[in-house]
């Protein structure tokens, strides 16, 4: 099952136009072996999508290709529909770990990508102290990071990416190191929050669970190809909706196919 | 205050115990005859040699050995903070410097310091080029280390945000470079207290080295004891004001 390009006819449709376009690239840290070959992966503007693969697959290493701090082997990466060569400073980046400044308050840290792109942050500071309470952390800006819960630093860093104004947020892992009680009510709060953030989303996660429970589309990162997954069930979710015999088919369905893909490749060799 | 007190004498009462015990010991021996005097002074001579010679230490000698110390400080903390950044920055400097800093430190100081003696004469400067060669090294190193090491991960995220390198330098590196700086610091001003004396000992008119070279030439060890008591006591203060930079730091950083 490779991944085609249903949409590179309707390029012209300003609307359709992919905001994130990964065309055949491959990559490798040595020469002779690979970690991905002509991969390609689009997502579209106001989509969620989800990657998931096993551990190696390299899902970190396309995010990093993607912002522009790697460059692939072969390939292109389009974003809003250039090629873009300078990737650095387009795309908003949230990696694993939280990686708040410990020596910055909460606030200072959230405030960091108003600095780097050197934007007058009193002329925002209204509007951050709205976002700090909508996420739940508007007492806690100017405790430093170390004071904080895991849910609350993940927030934080999360907010930190929002302030970097990209349409386009690439989330890794972002629940990952959570236990299943924090992440969710994270689901739950990103769930809620989901339809007035009007961004677009590439998230790595290991939880299928999470995968549909959040995203329009999967991609399944395999060794040799990619498939991707439709998730059909309607808008605005709630995080019950994981009980619903819909979402139960689905992860069957997705679990099979992991499984699945898992074998042919055992027989590949 | 209780319990402040209670931590003070938690971190250093057993410390200052032994402290007692052994100056007491020391005290014990020489009075009793074990070792001669002129060989191993009591403490309670050290200490009227320090009353009785005091305006000489504290009003002619200690000042001008201070003063080596500053200024030989002073160069080789500006110096190594830059030669450090430097060389953070670029490999070439990097590659060229790196070696000759570890040979400027295998030269012996005592060989070198007749060249010193003859580029400067007697006057401080000489002092100096002494207390500098010992004092800028760990400053280098530790500058140079403590840029170099972890924080990719911090750096590769402010890159995603378009920062260039004077930037995530200015937010990200420093700050994670001021604890191993500051220990490096640290030894900086202790070793240059050695190099001020060395320098002294070497070829001098005034200053503490100078004084104890000149005492140990009387066979006045008790003299050249509080020479030293003195040195050792500059050494610690100086260690001491670092430390609370050090602390002021961390706080603001933990």
């Amino acid at each position: 099952m490779k991944q085609t390009q249903p949409f590179s006819k309707k390029t012209m449709d300003l609307n359709e136009m992919p905001i994130l376009s990964v065309k055949e690239i491959t990559y490798g840290f040595d020469s002779s072996r690979s970690i991905f070959e002509k991969l390609s992966i689009d997502v579209h503007p106001g989509e969620f999508v989800s990657l998931i693969g096993a551990s190696g697959s390299g899902k970190s290493t396309l995010f990093k290709l993607i912002t522009g701090l790697l460059e692939p082997d072969q390939g292109e990466i389009w974003l809003n529909g250039e090629v873009s060569a300078q990737r650095l400073g387009q795309v908003g980046y949230m990696p694993q770990k939280d990686l708040l400044l410990p020596w910055r308050t909460v606030g200072e840290n959230i405030l960091l990508p108003l600095e780097v792109m050197k934007e007058n942050k009193q002329q925002r500071l209204a509007e951050i102290q709205e976002w700090l309470a909508r996420f739940g952390i508007l007492e806690y800006q100017d405790a430093y990071p170390h004071e904080l819960s895991g849910g609350m630093r993940q927030r934080a860093a999360f907010l930190r990416t929002l302030m970097t104004v990209k349409e386009l947020l690439l989330l890794d892992e972002p629940f990952g190191a959570l236990d299943s009680l924090t992440k969710r009510n994270m689901h739950k709060w990103l769930l809620g929050l989901w339809g007035e953030l009007q961004k677009t989303v590439l998230f790595i996660t290991h939880d299928l669970e999470e995968a549909i429970l959040l995203s329009d589309r999967i991609y399944l990162l395999g060794e040799q190809s990619v498939q991707e997954i439709a998730v059909t069930l309607p808008r605005p979710r709630g995080s019950e909706a994981i009980y619903e015999p819909e979402f139960i088919t689905l992860r069957k369905e997705l679990e099979l196919l992991i499984h699945h893909g898992s074998k042919m490749e055992k027989v590949d060799r | 205050m209780g319990v402040k007190w209670k931590k003070w004498t938690g971190d250093y009462g057993l410390f200052l115990l032994v402290s007692i015990l052994l100056i007491s010991f020391w005290e014990w021996i020489v009075a009793r005859g074990l070792v001669p005097a002129f060989i191993l002074p009591s403490p309670s001579a050290i200490w009227k040699a320090l009353v009785e010679y005091h305006e000489l230490l504290f009003v002619e000698h200690l000042p001008v050995t201070v003063q080596e110390v500053a200024i030989g400080f002073g160069i080789s903390l500006v110096s190594g903070l830059l030669l450090g950044t430097v060389m953070h920055f670029s490999r070439l400097v990097e590659k060229v410097l790196y070696p000759f800093l570890v040979i400027s430190q295998t030269i012996p100081l005592i060989a070198l310091s007749p060249i010193f003696i003859m580029w400067f004469g007697y006057t401080i400067w000489s002092k100096i080029a002494v207390t500098f060669l010992i004092a800028f090294f760990p400053i280098v190193v530790s500058t140079y280390d403590g840029l170099k090491a972890g924080g990719k991960e911090y750096r590769e995220l402010l890159q995603t945000m378009g920062a260039d390198r004077w930037m995530i330098f200015r937010t990200v590196q420093i700050p994670m470079a001021l604890p191993s700086i500051l220990s490096g610091v640290k030894m900086s001003v202790v070793y240059a207290v050695v190099g001020a004396t060395i320098g002294e000992w070497l070829g001098a008119s005034e200053g503490l080295g100078y004084f104890s070279r000149r005492m140990s030439g009387n066979l006045q060890a008790d003299a050249v004891f509080a020479a030293i008591v003195l040195l050792s006591l500059l050494g610690m203060v100086l260690f001491m004001l670092v430390s609370l930079l050090e602390k002021w730091f961390v706080k603001r950083v933990n």
